[in-house]
């Protein structure tokens, strides 16, 4: 599904990935976990086509294309999906009306006919249920006012209306409850599938309680320098980053 | 991917073709002869010549205003003509007498002159060049006494009511383009709501500019008595045409007690090209007068068209309890130059006035928002909001912002909020990842900005007025 081969990433100059290698077949979970400006974020941003991310070598292949000669909208359309650490907000734009022209833009892409009005409404409706969310999300302006639990859910939201083939969650736990944390991964679960896969990024251990990965990566200067079964998250999460560091400068 | 702000792709102006059709115009030049001329064309009572006699000679001394925020060489008024009107059947007693090429033009316009096709409780008077060629549902309005013509035609038909309001609420002398207008208008819409009626259809006006290196410069008055309501919408479009061309229309509206004036426009002159070539300039005044106690007077207006645009819609709130409005928006794409706000002037009591202007600029616009809000002394306890916000997309733009604030009343009550933002670079990915293009998704994001103005118009124009904000916006992200 996706291949990353020596992935080489520059931000203003500065380069942050120094030569990523990772592959993810179908169906499969990865998480990534690493300290601070390891550059777990701007793999999730490289892979969705931020605009100032700089790809200087490398190639990043997913489904048989390379992503990297495709426009943010066509990768969205291609099924990559980014759950932003920090959802963006859009005064004015009713959450409904970005979504439904979003799904229907996919759609469209896709050689499929949109979605009229009724049918979208009964469809969000029935995923915002299974998210616990509020009626009154879907009418609000895009992320506007929304609590940062509420912002995360609305991700998952998204995530499940538009049904992508790889989804990226960009530390989705941040900032969320136990209780939030709970409804999101139970949101996310409910999408596994041996068609889709997840790239699932992260601080901290306590997500993969809930979202358990096939396969943890650590992600250190720009590089993957150790992978693992879940076990090596519970290893991270008592030993800390220290000794792989060190691992890695020795 | 790259988002370059600066290219400004050409975007194809939908409504910019001309007409064939025979042209009786005025000799091109401005004198008493030519006011004389416009006058006898319309057969003129003697009082309204003198009327615009009078303009004339007080428009010789006055000098053209400066203080806007816009940029253009100057206008030689001696240069264009004053007069243009389709010469075949020049009163068309019905659909039938009108030039086809004329009822074509409408037809690609949208709006078809057909009472059986047109939008559901709409009706158009269209007005071509310096003269109305139609206006429908006229019989059908007239059962509830309400009266939707022609200006010149109401001059024949209503004189009594044309000699108590023209020149009512915006005096011969008031300005310089008001002035030029009161000597030289040609048509408009007239518009008179009898006492404690609610008019049963929405009206609007359609204005063409067709003829070349003519100005158009319409007048209308609405007058609505006592406890009455209406609801007035006017669109306007001109052909692609490299010369500027002017227009500079005078719209009065009077509400009496109790009464309700809506008025909506939807501005799409030609906007010149992307060298700044060409285009409408615009310079309108537009004024109401809340006379009565409890009187409304709305004003709604998308303003995406014209080289310049020199336009305040205001209104004069005498009546105690009255309420003036303002609902802008303002788009200013390529060369394209703005100065538009609005005046609320507070003379009765527990007067409020709201005032909403969102101002967009892209490529190298010039989009600025001026407005005036005095409270006069005995004023009591009156109320202002105004909200003024900005947007800019690219960085060879720009937004301007001179609020007036005159309180001559201590017990006013006033809030000014303003906010200046640049479409957000986050934002437009935030939508692509979702799977939008660069383009929908500042349309998406635009429309959004614009919201609290668009719920002010009546429901079919909402939707028009967004389309016509994406295609505006068309080539303004790269």
């Amino acid at each position: 599904m996706l291949e990353i081969r020596d992935l080489h990433v520059e931000v203003e100059g500065k380069e942050i990935l120094k030569g990523l290698n990772l592959t993810i077949n179908k169906g499969e979970i990865h998480s990534i976990m690493g300290p601070n400006g390891s550059g777990k974020s701007t793999l999730a941003q490289v892979l969705a086509g931020r605009d100032s991310y700089e790809v200087t070598k490398g190639e990043i292949i997913f489904a048989g294309k390379d992503l990297t000669e495709l426009e943010p909208e066509e990768r969205a359309c291609e099924g990559v999906f980014l759950a932003f650490q920090y959802p963006i907000e859009i005064p004015g734009v009713a959450n409904t009306y970005l979504l439904r022209e979003a799904l229907n833009s996919i759609r469209k892409y896709n050689g499929q006919k949109p979605l009229k009005h009724v049918e979208f409404g009964k469809l969000a409706r029935e995923k915002m249920k299974n998210l616990e969310m509020e009626d009154d999300l879907l009418k609000r302006s895009v992320n506007e006012g929304f609590s940062g639990g509420e912002k995360k859910r609305n991700e998952i939201f998204q995530m499940q209306i538009l049904e992508p083939k790889l989804c990226i969650l960009d530390e989705t736990d941040s900032g969320l409850d136990i209780d939030a944390l709970k409804i999101v991964s139970d949101g996310v679960n409910s999408m596994k599938s041996p068609e889709r896969s997840f790239l699932v990024i992260t601080h901290y251990q306590r997500l993969l309680n809930y979202i358990v990965p096939d396969y943890v990566h650590v992600l250190v200067n720009g590089k993957i320098v150790k992978s693992g079964g879940k076990e090596l998250a519970l290893e991270l999460e008592e030993k800390g980053y220290g000794w792989i560091e060190e691992g890695v400068s020795a | 991917m790259s988002i370059d702000f600066e290219k400004l792709a050409e975007q194809e102006y939908k409504y910019g073709f001309s007409t064939e059709v025979n042209q009786d115009v005025a000799p091109v030049g401005l004198s008493e002869d030519t006011i004389r001329l416009i006058s006898s064309k319309k057969d003129e009572p003697e009082w309204l010549l003198d009327w615009r006699l009078k303009a004339y000679r007080h428009w010789l001394t006055m000098k053209e205003p400066d203080w806007a925020f816009i940029d253009y060489p100057e206008i030689d008024f001696n240069s264009i003509s004053y007069y243009a009107e389709p010469s075949n059947n020049p009163k068309p007693e019905s659909l039938d007498d009108i030039d086809p090429e004329i009822r074509e033009t409408y037809n690609k316009l949208g709006i078809p002159l057909e009472e059986q096709k047109m939008l559901a409780g709409v009706a158009v008077d269209a007005v071509f060049d310096s003269v109305s060629v139609i206006t429908t549902f006229k019989e059908k309005l007239a059962e509830d006494g309400v009266i939707f013509c022609s200006i010149s035609e109401a001059v024949k038909e209503h004189p009594e009511l044309i000699k108590k309001y023209l020149g009512y609420v915006v005096p011969q002398k008031d300005n310089f383009y008001a002035a030029l207008n009161s000597a030289v208008f040609t048509d408009g819409s007239f518009v008179y709501i009898p006492k404690g009626v609610r008019c049963p259809m929405e009206l609007s006006t359609y204005f063409r500019i067709n003829a070349e290196n003519t100005g158009q410069f319409e007048r209308t008055l609405i007058v609505a008595e006592e406890g009455s309501h209406v609801s007035y919408l006017e669109g306007c479009t001109a052909p692609k045409r490299d010369q500027n061309q002017l227009h500079a229309a005078v719209v009065e509206l009077v509400a009496h007690k109790d009464a309700t004036i809506k008025y909506s426009t939807i501005q799409n002159w030609y906007p010149g090209d992307s060298e700044g070539k060409g285009g409408i300039y615009n310079f309108v005044t537009k004024r109401g007068r809340c006379l009565g106690d409890n009187s409304r007077i709305s004003w709604t207006q998308v303003e995406t068209g014209s080289a310049i645009t020199w336009k305040y819609p205001s209104c004069i709130l005498e009546g105690d309890n009255s309420v003036g409005e303002f609902y802008s928006v303002a788009l200013t794409n390529r060369k394209q130059q703005a100065d538009t706000g609005t005046k609320m002037i507070h003379i009765g009591k527990n007067t409020t006035s709201n005032i909403v202007s969102k101002g967009i600029s892209a490529g190298q616009g010039h989009n600025t928002y001026r407005g005036l809000v005095e409270i006069g002394k005995n004023a009591e306890k009156a109320r202002n909001y105004t909200q003024c916000d900005s947007m800019l997309i690219g960085d060879q733009c720009g937004a301007h912002t001179f609020p007036y604030i005159e309180v001559k009343n201590s017990t006013a009550h006033m809030e000014h909020e303003a906010s200046t933002s640049k479409i957000g670079e986050d934002q437009i990915f935030y939508c692509q990842q979702r799977g939008l293009s660069a383009e929908d998704a500042v349309s998406l994001i635009v429309n959004g900005f614009c919201k609290d103005v668009f719920k002010e118009l009546p429901f079919e124009f909402a939707v028009e007025a967004e389309k016509l904000l994406s295609v505006s916006l068309e080539g303004s992200v790269g």
